[in-house]
């Protein structure tokens, strides 16, 4: 398949699309050839792990002056102008901080789930395509991977919470695992009508596929019935995979102290705060390539603009987005949370299969024509909007919540 | 329908980040160590020393009556009395405290000592900046940091403080008439004494005359 498609620039623009790439090519030829792929791929190794981490420095700050300024307060405005040393702050506390192991705590397990984690997560980011030709391990199955590499991160979790000997810390685990495993099936389906459209499991080529332009506007899957559908199930469950706001029990503060955390800290709590935001980006990155059209322009008269420019554009508009829903929402009841995953989130995203199949052939019976391709429009979006609505009524029925009973205990 | 209360939500949570940027009374905020409220009169935290005058160890209105030491609930004041004596603001010779020192870290601000000090030479300050480096000397407040002026007293409780000068004017003043009244006693009865002692005189020297006259017959 031709990435490239569509993609007509200048010279300079090319050249600044490319810029990244163009240095990893020059550093690695001044190596002789046998280390050269190692040297170029030890570049973008390093190159992602220097920048994703410091957007998650920059998250941080800007999340904590967000919030603020969602409830009418400033935010931290101590360290640096405008506090934008906070993130340099933090790490020094963190890093200088004792690093305490309860004593009857698992040792081993202790340490390693830290590490797990960030590790598994790392690892999300080596097929993500973070521009035209960005990506670090070009593997065909790349989604696959991502998704596989996502549930180890459940894991991590429960080995923390295993380890510590704590309550709170098995409580937040058992939380996290049930809520983790529960949206993993959301999750998934959703992401799957890009890849029965795109007919890939490549994130390249998801891209590549909504690369096109009608007029100006670009081929995004969001700009389907399917698609749309499918994002916002993404958004829901990427959140609830995360441990976002409203779905943060895990780690709920009021409820469990820290969660399964709770036993951590100096650098190894800074290893799991860094480990939940660099998840959360890297889930909004697979959202945007997935539905987003991953580094494409929003519209054909923008695309001079560098692809990654567009990836991070994007990935910082997510992370807003996400933010402001940590300063809007209360946190879910655990009834609600599995209600919401299997009586909503798991109908939808499996009735947003079939109505991605209907559009798929749809297409082909009603053949080419501004008509037909309205007719398979509406109809899809009536029926994912139909379901919506009869499922949230049933979802919002007052449940009679009267004195508990008992049966045996009285 | 499902999500409208999120919307919602998310458009008030919107509301209030825009408008946080725009307009200033949405942002309660006052950024303490630059900038400060006025304080409210009745804020009190722990006691200090009033002193009358230019001079705060001359000054002190304490007396070392120790009823405030005897009376504090965690006992936290110390005080040792004075040998020797020294006029009050009456002129009258009083003892004064060589040591008054309060542990401000044991003090729970409960305002007895000032309640019970007849002289009211002990009030409570407002002062709420405390941090040391030394939590035991540190925070053992002696005589000489206690001490703060009248004006300071009136400048942090006016009103309280306008009574307590009444107060002692009118004592003050009282105490002077009851001077003055004992002074113009004491001479009233100086003068009668003298004109008790004329009269005495008489009848003695007209005893003494009869007598002569007496002898002079026999």
């Amino acid at each position: 398949m031709n990435l490239n498609a569509g993609w007509a620039s200048t010279g300079w623009t090319s050249t600044l699309d490319q810029i990244f790439v163009l240095v990893q090519h020059r550093v690695a030829e001044l190596f002789p050839p046998v280390l050269q792929p190692w040297v170029a791929m030890i570049l973008g190794v390093v190159g992602i792990v220097a920048v994703f981490p410091a957007i998650f420095a920059l998250t941080t700050v800007l999340e904590r002056k967000g919030l603020g300024r969602m409830q009418n307060r400033l935010g931290p405005n101590r360290v640096g102008p405008y506090g934008i040393l906070q993130p340099m702050a933090d790490a020094i506390k963190s890093l200088t901080k004792e690093d305490i192991i309860p004593r009857s705590a698992d040792a081993v397990v202790h340490f390693l789930a830290p590490v797990v984690l960030v590790v598994a997560i790392f690892l999300g980011y080596a097929v993500l395509p973070v521009g035209r030709n960005m990506v670090l391990m070009p593997i065909d199955a790349g989604i696959l991977f991502f998704f596989a590499i996502g549930a180890s991160t459940e894991l991590s979790i429960f080995m923390a919470g295993w380890s510590s000997r704590n309550k709170y810390s098995l409580l937040g685990a058992m939380r996290a695992v049930a809520q983790m495993i529960s949206y993993e099936v959301p999750l998934l389906l959703s992401a799957v009508v890009a890849i029965m459209m795109t007919g890939s499991l490549s994130p390249e080529a998801i891209v590549a596929a909504q690369g096109g332009f009608s007029g100006v506007l670009p081929h995004w899957y969001v700009f389907t019935p399917w698609g749309f559908a499918g994002f916002a199930l993404f958004v829901v469950a990427a959140l609830a995979e995360t441990n976002r706001s409203p779905f943060d029990l895990p780690e709920g503060e009021s409820e469990l102290v820290a969660g399964y955390f709770t036993e951590y800290s100096g650098f190894k709590f800074a290893l799991f705060f860094l480990g939940e935001y660099l998840g959360m980006m890297s889930i909004a990155g697979y959202g945007i390539t997935l539905f987003l059209g991953g580094w494409g322009a929003p519209f054909s008269f923008l695309a001079f603009i560098p692809s990654w420019a567009w990836f991070f554009g994007k990935l910082f508009l997510a992370i807003f987005f996400f933010i402001w829903l940590r300063g809007t929402l209360p946190r879910l009841r655990q009834d609600q949370l599995m209600n919401f995953a299997w009586k909503f989130m798991l109908p939808m995203s499996l009735l947003n299969l079939l109505v991605a199949a209907a559009w798929r052939f749809l297409g082909e019976w009603l053949g080419a024509g501004v008509g037909a391709e309205a007719i398979r429009w509406l109809a899809c979006a009536a029926v994912l909007g139909g379901t919506y609505v009869l499922l949230g009524r049933a979802m919002l029925r007052r449940q009679k919540i009267g004195p508990r009973s008992y049966r045996y205990a009285e | 329908m499902l999500g409208e209360g999120i919307l919602k939500g998310l458009a008030e949570t919107a509301k209030n980040f825009a408008g946080s940027f725009v307009s200033e009374e949405r942002l309660t905020t006052v950024e303490y160590p630059e900038q400060r409220l006025p304080q409210i009169e009745n804020t009190r935290d722990f006691p200090f020393l009033v002193y009358d005058g230019d001079d705060a160890m001359a000054g002190l209105r304490c007396v070392s009556c120790q009823i405030c030491e005897k009376e504090c609930p965690p006992k936290c004041i110390y005080i040792t009395k004075s040998a020797d004596k020294k006029p009050d603001y009456v002129g009258k010779a009083q003892f004064y405290p060589t040591r008054f020192d309060i542990d401000v870290s044991v003090c729970m601000s409960c305002q007895i000592c000032v309640e019970v000090c007849p002289f009211e030479a002990i009030k409570m300050d407002t002062e709420f900046e405390l941090s040391t480096e030394d939590r035991f000397g540190g925070l053992i407040l002696d005589r000489h940091k206690l001490a703060k002026s009248n004006e300071y007293y009136h400048q942090i409780h006016p009103t309280e403080a306008a009574e307590v000068d009444a107060r002692l004017a009118e004592e003050k003043a009282k105490v002077e008439a009851k001077a003055k009244a004992a002074a113009e006693a004491a001479a009233a009865k100086a003068a009668a004494d003298a004109a008790a002692k004329g009269t005495a005189d008489a009848t003695a020297k007209a005893a003494e005359s009869a007598a002569k006259s007496a002898e002079g017959q026999a």
